[in-house]
């Protein structure tokens, strides 16, 4: 089954007690952030100690995947962020403020050399677009469709919203944006990530918007506080009655595979692979945080 | 790698740990730490395995430890010679 990205927590390079105990919070994945979070003459600390924790096993055991938000290759800092990354084992990089495909190819060409010099596969290391301006958004179908790497697209909204000269709002200000980048995932067959809800005190207006999203069709949302993680993954989180259909489903299209039956139905009602994908997704949500409360 | 110039690393907060080297003739660490009594051993096997991994044979490395993992003292102690020895480009095989 497919990895589930309901959650990226965030956290900040820098911060020794914040990267070696996240695991506790059991988001699905970890952004180590060596961009924003880490001020400029601390960059070269944080990316040692992002390497030294992409030693630790915890997050393997947990199933936690680990992501390392690099600064842009354009900086003086991204390339040596990348080799930090790679050398350290990390399963993804996350690109901010990609703008066009170009990027990711370059992006690859120097995965594929510092994968071959620290003697892991070419190709292992994992790649996560962040979408942060009007080009990125109206190249969101290249950029995503541009590697085998790549795993998802994230939406940043900061960036976006002064590019598009406005600011946060009622979510109508994201729109266009939001569904841009979610097709451009589908299109390519890789997970979208919804932007951070910076006001982790407003707990409603946090669910609010992640119910929007998931309505969308976002498999998740970037998150910047441990609080927010279980408030989304009980949003997430089937109800009983679609765990006891999901698993219906999930039955007679094993007992129809058995049985070597091309049309599979289920109470009359035929059943294609569209709906078993979907149950088989639910039960997965199911299994990794239960009912919903 | 040889210390040329004071150099800090990290900080004072809880599960982190603070690294100051300076020049020396000869090798000598000191080491502080609120779990000593317990850990005081294996702290400094994880920072003279870090030092021979970067080649350091001399200096002075005063350690403030504040219960720091293992991953965070290997990386305060890479930075702070690294930034002692004013290297900027890394061998990242070195410290495998």
């Amino acid at each position: 089954m497919k990895k589930l990205r309901r959650s990226m927590l965030f956290l900040p390079g820098a911060n020794a007690a914040m990267l070696s105990t996240a695991f506790v919070y059991r988001p699905d994945s970890v952004m180590f952030d060596l961009e924003d979070a880490v001020s400029i003459r601390e960059k070269d600390s944080a990316r040692l100690l992002v390497y030294q924790t992409l030693q630790l096993p915890i997050y393997r055991e947990f199933g936690i995947e680990v992501i390392v938000r690099i600064n842009s290759l354009k900086t003086e800092f991204g390339l040596k962020d990348l080799e930090a990354a790679i050398w350290g084992g990390v399963d993804a990089v996350r690109l901010p403020k990609t703008d066009t495909p170009d990027e990711i190819y370059e992006l690859e060409k120097h995965m594929e050399r510092i994968e071959k010099e620290a003697g892991r596969p070419v190709g292992s290391t994992k790649i996560v677009a962040a979408i942060e301006s009007a080009v990125g958004v109206i190249n969101a179908v290249s950029i995503a469709q541009s590697s085998p790497r790549m795993i998802a697209i994230a939406i940043a909204a900061f960036d976006y919203l002064v590019d598009m000269q406005t600011q946060r709002g009622d979510g109508s200000e994201l729109f266009y944006a939001r569904c841009a980048v979610l097709h451009a995932a589908r299109v390519a067959g890789i997970d979208a990530f919804d932007a951070v809800y910076s006001d982790v005190n407003d707990e409603a207006g946090f669910l609010k918007e992640v119910e929007f999203i998931k309505g969308l069709g976002y498999n998740g949302k970037s998150l910047i506080n441990p609080r927010q993680i279980l408030p989304l993954h009980n949003a997430y989180a089937p109800t009983q009655s679609e765990v006891d259909y999901s698993k219906q489903v999930v039955a007679a299209a094993e007992d129809g595979e058995k049985k070597g039956l091309g049309v599979i139905s289920l109470n009359g009602k035929m059943i294609d692979n569209p709906i078993i994908n979907n149950a088989r997704r639910i039960i997965s949500r199911y299994e990794a945080s239960g009912v919903r409360q | 790698m040889k210390i040329i110039k004071d150099a800090i690393a990290g900080t004072l907060e809880s599960s982190d740990l603070q690294v100051k080297v300076s020049p020396q003739d000869n090798l000598e660490i000191v080491i502080h730490s609120n779990v000593m009594h317990q850990f005081g051993e294996k702290i400094a096997d994880v920072v003279k395995e870090t030092l021979n991994k970067l080649q350091v044979a001399e200096g002075l490395i005063i350690i403030e430890d504040k219960g720091a993992l293992d991953c965070a003292i290997r990386a305060r102690v890479e930075t702070a010679v690294l930034r002692g020895a004013e290297v900027t480009e890394l061998n990242w095989s070195l410290l495998k």
